[in-house]
């Protein structure tokens, strides 16, 4: 044991063997649910737009450095791969805005029922879809 | 009953005196709260910033100069820089303390990672505050 909190982890299997007990909620075998799939998801899209702010700012470094490195890096963006990220980034912006909502609500008290919360999940997941195809569909379509 | 059997401390401060500066202290929930104050503020700021990127796009290093040159988009974008990275700094922090166990392991990560968001802020606010003097 490395700390104390492990303490409350130890317990016998059938063969009355000390053994350290899963930490609950384990992924592994824990039956996924609307409401931790969009809490993780949250976490995740969180981490990758943390992720996602390197590359803001490379380009704005790039635009201050000037005209060549500003061309590398829109030429970049506007590459396969760059638009493959772009398009993650979209997402995960997209699905943070709108799970934050979310979790402002319940901030205020509002949407803890199970019914409510399985709307809000719905109206996140549609939020997330619309947001991200009217952002692709301005920027190869209109613009 | 004798003084052997009735310990007792004494304590040279009154109990308000003890209780200010001990305990939560009202402080407590400064960093739930500016969790939700910047959510809010990003709110209307990454509309902006999505708003901004489509206007943006293709763009040549005069159209990016001249769009940062207004006053407005270069304080939108310095709002942006400081609130998203302020989020981003108690966001990881959050998720750090849940999952780096080892003390020193945590501090360590917890140092880095923090001292990278400061160069990362301060490299994105420089670069507006020249486009937009420039």
């Amino acid at each position: 044991m490395k700390d104390v909190r492990e303490a409350l982890m130890v317990g016998r299997n059938s063969e009355g063997k000390l053994v350290r007990r899963p930490l609950s909620p384990h992924l592994q075998v824990y039956k996924p649910q609307v409401s931790s799939a969009t809490s993780i998801f949250h976490r995740i899209t969180g981490v990758a737009l943390s992720a996602g702010t390197i590359l803001l700012v490379l380009w704005l470094v790039c635009a201050a450095s000037g005209d060549s490195a500003f061309s590398v890096i829109q030429a970049f963006l506007a590459s396969g791969i760059g638009l493959l990220v772009l398009f993650g980034f979209t997402v995960a912006l997209f699905y943070h805005f709108c799970n934050g909502i979310r979790h402002l609500a319940w901030d205020a008290g509002k949407g803890f029922e199970l019914p409510d919360m399985h709307r809000s999940a719905k109206l996140v997941a549609a939020g997330t879809i619309i947001l991200t195809v009217a952002f692709w569909v301005i920027a190869f379509v209109v613009g | 009953m004798s003084k052997e059997n009735n310990p007792s401390v004494h304590i040279m401060r009154s109990p308000l005196g003890r209780a200010r500066g001990l305990g939560a202290a009202k402080h407590g929930a400064a960093h739930w709260w500016a969790e939700r104050a910047t959510s809010v503020a990003l709110l209307p700021l990454s509309l902006y910033f999505v708003v901004s990127v489509l206007l943006l796009k293709g763009a040549d290093h005069a159209a990016m100069a001249a769009y940062m040159a207004e006053p407005w988009n270069a304080v939108l974008f310095l709002l942006l820089i400081a609130t998203m990275f302020y989020h981003v700094s108690m966001g990881l922090q959050v998720v750090i303390e849940d999952y780096v166990r080892d003390d020193a392991k945590r501090l360590m990560t917890l140092l880095v990672v923090k001292g990278g968001i400061w160069v990362l802020a301060l490299a994105a606010a420089v670069s507006v505050l020249k486009l937009a003097f420039s």
